[in-house]
């Protein structure tokens, strides 16, 4: 916030904001080189702790459950100085159509939202990656479709996978503080210029408490530089390419599908572009664990932390079962996911959410490079966890079908 | 080693602090060294609703997340639970795995049906009765320390978290950096701090139930060496 606005709001005269007293390191020294302290937090505190260290300018959002709590924590930070400018949007269409603003003006921008509020915010969501404008969201996912619930289902992220969004998906506090620093770094880099979103599981993480490793409060990332980015902030009042101004342009005549479809196959170029800085800030795009197993979970997100308890369970009684731990899913990691279930019979895809999404995802990329069965399942919806029983359970079933 | 493996489901009604309870003593197995993690579960937040936290307590790091399906302990915080089946988990006992733990704050035995005494003794269910409320109102003077007593018994039952971890992580929830449970339970600490004058007074009155508690379940020879056999067993399965 200004001075005035903090003397405003009862701050003494010589009110310093506590960002400014923080020190910036590189990416590299706070994501591998700094010493780490070891806390037992919450999601949403692991989340306002990389908030307070990510240089964030500008943060918009209205409140929706599991969201809300990361959001009324990131008003603690606004009022201490580590975020400069802080509202609450009318609703999610307002939220997302201003952060497009923010971003454009070439400041760091946050937001998040859950479920139905990433329903709703849709419509703006989808035209960040074409307007080109970096920037986080934070999307705790709970269930969007009918019977509504507030519980965690990802079913939405879905959602997000075509759009040319960056989507990294959190397994845990740990990842729900790494995550977002690692997004902001990646979505500024010149050749990237996207907007990102880091999913997590909403409640089982935001709300679960978890060991969670982090640098001294002391440091912060580099600011936004404004003009490092692939194309300039666009200006609407004079579109470079005559994007948004002229009708015809748009619709009615071949120019305007050239323009579109190379507009977008450069956005889902910079997708693939963003890989390398991903493999580098989150020490690769996949965890693998057990590579050569006959029987490999390919899994992201809460259903990861349920398949590691499997994996365990598995080895006490002498069965060693692989487990791919897909970071980020955009890019989605084609060559990682080949490579580690090359000696694969079997392959489950646990997930909590109807569509299958990751399943369909696996398949589209295995087809016709791998031999192995892979199983329609398992999945838990409407905001139910999956029992690690139920993954054991369908591995003996997976045996029993190709021994 | 041989991984020890509580899964503790907890249900009680809103405004007894059971998903402060849940913090709290797996903020305190961490204190003592121990790995834990819980997750309440998310229904509304009000006075008198149906109220589920789970805690998960090991020596081994704990990968999984979400409610707990199928518990080794359940702990009930208000007879209602069962009498007035106000809970997520119907009945009570759903998913307890075999010669499981379930402690239930009531001074009597609560009269179960015959299916439901039939199940329990299926499933070769210990069943503790623990006069919790009391022991708040006797001890701290207020049913609000409930918690605190239920927070004294497992303690008492496990070991896990030790009784002077578990008075540490009292402390950080009421004195120290504060626990983040959720926005409603601000308004609460108000209130109960209205009823002692002083933080210290209410540390006090809070450590004095943890020990009632502890000293009870020891007492009645409840804690059961055996029972950390059973839940590595149980959850190896």
């Amino acid at each position: 916030m200004s001075n005035l606005t903090a003397q405003a709001e009862g701050k003494p005269k010589d009110w310093v904001p506590k960002g400014d007293l923080q020190k910036v390191v590189t990416p590299e020294q706070m994501f591998f080189e700094l010493p780490r302290e070891k806390l037992f937090i919450t999601g949403s505190e692991a989340a306002r702790e990389a908030i307070r260290r990510a240089n964030v300018d500008v943060a918009i959002s209205y409140p929706i459950t599991p969201q809300s709590e990361t959001m009324q924590q990131a008003g603690y930070l606004y009022d201490d100085g580590y975020i400069k400018e802080y509202y609450r949007g009318e609703e999610e269409i307002g939220v997302m159509s201003a952060m497009s603003g923010a971003s454009r003006a070439g400041v760091r921008c946050l937001t998040a939202t859950a479920g139905p509020g990433l329903m709703r915010g849709l419509e703006a969501i989808s035209s960040w990656p074409g307007a080109r404008v970096p920037l986080v969201l934070l999307d705790m996912c709970r269930v969007i479709n009918t019977p509504l619930a507030i519980q965690p289902d990802n079913i939405e992220m879905s959602f997000l996978l075509n759009t040319g969004l960056l989507v990294l998906h959190a397994e845990n506090q740990q990842d729900f503080y790494d995550y977002p620093l690692a997004a902001f770094m990646v979505s500024e880099e010149v050749d990237v210029t996207l907007p990102a979103v880091v999913s997590t599981d909403g409640f089982f993480v935001t709300h679960a408490r978890g060991p969670v490793e982090i640098p001294s409060e002391e440091y912060k990332l580099p600011p936004r530089d404004g003009w490092r980015s692939a194309v300039p902030a666009m200006d609407n009042e004079n579109p470079p390419a005559r994007l948004s101004r002229d009708a015809p342009i748009q619709k009615s005549n071949f120019i305007s599908y050239h323009m579109h479809a190379s507009w977008q196959q450069e956005v889902f170029a910079a997708v693939e572009r963003s890989a390398k800085y991903f493999r580098k800030y989150l020490n690769g795009l996949v965890e693998v664990i057990n590579p050569g197993a006959e029987d490999f979970i390919i899994a992201s997100g809460s259903a990861v932390s349920q398949a590691r308890e499997a994996v365990r369970q598995e080895g006490e009684n002498g069965r060693t079962v692989g487990l791919v731990k897909v970071k980020c899913l955009r890019p989605f990691p084609k060559a990682e996911i080949i490579e580690a279930v090359k000696d694969a019979k079997r392959i489950l895809i646990p997930e909590f959410n109807q569509a299958g999404w990751m399943q369909k995802e696996v398949c589209s990329v295995l087809y016709g490079r791998s031999k192995a069965i892979i199983s329609d399942g398992p999945r838990v919806f409407g905001g139910m966890t999956m029992p690690t029983e139920m993954i054991l359970e369908w591995l003996e079933e997976a045996r029993k079908r190709t021994p | 080693m041989a991984v020890k493996r509580y899964n503790v489901r907890m249900a009680g009604i809103g405004g007894q602090g059971v998903v402060t309870a849940s913090h709290i003593i797996s903020n305190g197995v961490v204190i003592s060294g121990g790995y834990s993690s819980l997750v309440p579960f998310f229904g509304s937040e009000k006075r008198n609703a149906p109220v589920e936290s789970y805690v998960r307590i090991s020596n081994h790091t704990i990968y999984e997340i979400g409610e707990i399906i199928y518990p080794n302990v359940i702990m009930i915080f208000h007879p209602s639970v069962i009498t007035l089946g106000k809970s997520y988990t119907m009945p009570f006992y759903t998913g307890l795995k075999k010669r499981g733990i379930i402690l239930i704050n009531n001074r009597t035995p609560i009269k179960l049906s015959r299916d439901e005494e039939r199940e329990l003794e299926e499933k070769e269910a210990r069943v503790y009765y623990i006069p919790a409320t009391d022991m708040a109102n006797d001890v701290a003077k207020t049913d609000l320390a409930t918690n605190m007593a239920m927070c004294g018994a497992i303690s008492g039952l496990f070991g896990l978290p030790d009784l002077k971890s578990l008075g540490e992580s009292v402390k950080d929830r009421f004195l120290g950096k504060g626990i983040v449970t959720s926005g409603g339970t601000a308004a609460l600490d108000s209130a109960i701090e209205k009823k002692f004058a002083k933080k210290q007074k209410l540390m006090e009155a809070n450590m004095m139930t943890l020990e009632a508690a502890y000293n009870y379940v020891r007492d009645k020879g409840w804690a059961d060496e055996d029972a950390t056999a059973t839940a590595t067993k149980t959850a190896a399965v």
